[in-house]
């Protein structure tokens, strides 16, 4: 890194410098401020079967309960209702399928896939969802998955606890800076340079 | 904030008001200020610097950091004026200092000359009030050339072979190369196409107090958190404060122009941040508040000379609203692109900017970009191939490989201008201030949709060409929702079918200007912000001639 890139680039060094910051001040919060622990148990397992640990870490591993938490207490108290709701509705349907299991988090990976596909699998299109609780819980799944993949890929810099350490960029290849230079990817690596096209036929005129 | 900035009171008369402060609004801001006019511009949104803007996709996103809020300035639509138009988002467009252009994407194309005189060139089209403009491209040349030297635009002169003529070359080299541009550029020379480095308003070198882009990938959507982007708050506004005649009044949102017992504008009547009504009183007006907010000023400042609408004798305010057609291919590649780094596109095409109507059997023309402008979690919500699962391992497995594999062509196209696409006031929804809500109807030309069709069919075969392993296609639908708002005061010689002259000035009101998207006769090919730039700067130099003619009263 040259001197003159750096004159050239100070004041997204500065900003840089302002990232790392903000980074500091958004370590883990000692509880929960919405859920028990129990509820916070049973988001944390329903993330992690929508975003799970595979090679990479997954919801449960990029603290998404943690996001969820403070959404619900900040810029989404709007959603409380629903996430209390759901997660009884959750239950409902757990003890009809599987009545012996007292817990979604108690589950196997394959009891949980199967509760939240029975959850899913009425969401949106023409159907009409087979019962008004199964209803509610469906749109409680559909807003529990988008904040599971917002918590996921949040900026870790933004302050909102989701995305620990970037693990969720790191898992879909998203390099945790925010300035780059080039050569950005694999096709643009040896380009030669900008060179006119070399005369042909004219094809100026569709 | 410039500590340069004069504080004017509402009672003195400034000569000039300008009402928003986006790519237009900045610009004659600059302009006129330099000229020696004291300008008072008023500003809708607040006064956000570099510091905040942020990369969080919620705060910028999802909560309108940037833009119009849909629950205090709500909207309504209907498709045409015999239906009762529902409530729901129709236009987006940036409310704070700098407007749209700070959250833009910086494509910045000139217009050609076919995009002026398209109407004798091949007639008038069916279903449309095609029109010519009454200036030529030739008048604009010098205009453009002002935009891309004094707010910054990159990019390589000569490298389109249709490229409309120009009188100087870009002031800096064209941003870098990105791997979508790679194959886009490789796919598009083998079938025979002519792609060239996008001109873009984003710093490929630094200026003062300005940095090169640092390629950070929070661009479209995003303000620039270096000044890169050169937004009129980065670029117009800095200069307009340094003069040490204008202020920029943030929170101020101007609901009604009044006119004296002369039939003159007197200033403009606006809400201040508490909601209290103040007027600031001017010797002349200009409206700068894009393709939507402009028609709807004059429509709520109607009064007794102007039952229909401010400067609205034509009846043609709020008419003619052009969204610009829209189409989009995307392509999966077996190496990472990472094209989440950097601006959006970095490879244009233009083959298809001027289309002969009898050979494809539509009107218009466009222009193709390669393109990734998604930041992580939109990518994940709205960018998976079609069918892929929405969760679980099989989603994650596809989000990871995708993400830093994918780009897109995005094909750009004409609107024709029909009449029933407007602008008005609703009749019964009204915005958080108590103002008659925004109504948009709107029914895209079926040739509007025909060219995007057929352009996204090359868009496929180039990304064939470029070696995609899957490739799918989003057809254009009818839109709903728009960000560019043009033509709907349109500019004409004849006061019975235009609202302003060549002069931006109203034919009905000596002392009142109306100048950005609104004034487009045609809407390009797709990106409308260089154009309307230029016709700031030219409006500048024409309302400043006026003014010193003496013709504007006073």
């Amino acid at each position: 890194m040259s001197a003159g890139w750096l004159s050239i680039h100070w004041p997204a060094m500065l900003s840089a410098a302002a990232h790392a910051r903000q980074a500091v001040n958004s370590a883990a919060p000692a509880k929960f401020e919405f859920f028990s622990p129990e509820q916070a148990a049973e988001i944390d397992a329903i993330s992690a079967r929508i975003l799970p640990a595979t090679d990479t870490p997954g919801a449960h591993e990029a603290g998404v309960v943690f996001f969820i938490d403070r959404a619900l207490v900040t810029f989404a108290k709007s959603h409380q209702k629903k996430y209390s709701e759901g997660l009884s509705q959750l239950q409902t349907v757990l003890h009809e399928t599987f009545p012996g299991t007292v817990k979604f988090s108690a589950a196997t990976s394959e009891q949980q896939d199967q509760i939240l596909q029975s959850l899913d699998r009425h969401f949106g299109g023409t159907k009409r969802p087979a019962s008004r609780s199964l209803a509610e819980a469906q749109s409680f799944f559909e807003m529990i998955r988008v904040d599971t993949i917002t918590g996921f890929l949040i900026d870790p810099d933004s302050g909102r606890m989701g995305n620990r350490d970037g693990v969720g960029w790191k898992a879909i290849g998203r390099d945790p800076e925010h300035m780059f230079q080039p050569p950005f990817g694999y096709y643009d690596k040896d380009y030669p340079g900008w060179e006119p096209a070399p005369a042909s036929a004219d094809k100026t005129k569709s | 904030m410039n500590p340069d900035q004069p504080k004017y009171k509402t009672t003195d008369e400034v000569d000039f008001v300008i009402v928003g402060s986006g790519a237009a609004g900045g610009i004659l801001a600059k302009e006129l200020s330099t000229n020696g006019f004291r300008v008072v511009v008023l500003e809708q949104g607040p006064y956000l610097t570099e510091k905040d803007f942020v990369h969080d996709e919620i705060k910028v996103r999802q909560f309108d950091l940037l833009t119009n809020h849909p629950d205090l300035q709500p909207n309504t639509f209907r498709k045409t004026p015999n239906e009762k138009a529902r409530h729901q988002r129709a236009i987006m467009y940036g409310r704070l200092v700098g407007g749209t252009s700070v959250h833009f994407t910086a494509n910045f194309w000139r217009f050609h000359e076919i995009d002026f005189t398209e109407h004798t060139r091949f007639g008038p089209a069916a279903g449309a009030d095609l029109v010519d403009w009454p200036i030529t491209y030739a008048d604009l040349e010098p205009y453009y050339t002002k935009v891309e030297w004094e707010i910054g635009v990159s990019g390589l002169e000569n490298a389109s072979p249709f490229d409309p003529p120009r009188s100087k070359p870009y002031p800096m080299p064209p941003l870098p190369v990105k791997s979508s541009g790679v194959l886009f550029e490789r796919a598009a020379r083998k079938l025979g196409f002519h792609p060239f480095p996008a001109p873009m308003a984003i710093l490929s070198k630094p200026r003062p107090g300005r940095s090169a882009c640092i390629n950070c990938g929070f661009c479209l959507g995003f303000g620039c958190e270096v000044g890169a982007k050169s937004s009129s708050l980065a670029s117009a506004i800095r200069m307009a404060e340094q003069t040490g005649r204008c202020e920029i009044r943030p929170n101020s949102y101007v609901h009604r122009i009044d006119l004296d017992a002369n039939g003159r504008a007197t200033g403009a009547v606006y809400f201040d941040e508490k909601r209290a009504v103040q007027r600031q009183k001017a010797k002349a007006v200009v409206i700068c508040a894009n393709g939507a907010e402009t028609p709807r000023l004059l429509l709520l400042s109607a009064n007794k000379q102007f039952p229909n609408g401010l400067a609205n004798s034509s009846g043609f305010v709020g008419k003619h609203l052009m969204m610009n057609s829209a189409a989009i291919s995307r392509g999966l590649f077996e190496h990472p692109l990472n094209d989440y780094k950097g601006f959006a596109a970095s490879r244009v095409l233009h083959d298809f900017y001027e289309l002969d109507p009898d050979k494809v059997g539509f009107r218009g023309g466009g222009g193709l970009d390669a393109r990734f402008t998604d930041t992580p979690i939109s990518f994940a919500l709205g960018s998976m191939p079609p069918g892929a699962p929405r969760w679980g391992k099989g989603f994650k497995d596809v989000l990871s490989h995708n993400f830093p594999r994918t780009f897109e062509i995005f094909c750009h196209g004409t609107s024709l201008p029909v009449a029933d696409n407007s602008i008005s006031l609703d009749p019964e929804l009204k915005d958080a201030w108590g103002l008659p809500a925004i109504r948009m109807t709107y029914k895209d030309h079926p040739d509007d949709l025909k060219l995007c069709n057929w352009m996204n069919v090359r868009a496929a075969e180039i990304l064939e060409a470029a070696g995609a392993v899957k490739k799918w296609s989003f057809p254009a639908r009818e839109q709903q929702f728009g960000v560019h708002l043009l033509g709907t005061c349109r500019m004409g010689n004849d006061p019975k079918t235009s609202v302003i002259n060549s002069d931006h000035q109203t034919h009905d009101v000596n002392n009142l200007f109306l100048c950005d998207g609104s004034s487009l006769v045609t809407s390009g090919r797709g990106q409308p912000t260089m154009t309307i730039e230029a016709l700031a700067f030219r409006a500048a130099d024409r309302i400043t001639a006026l003014s010193k003619r003496g013709d504007l009263g006073a």
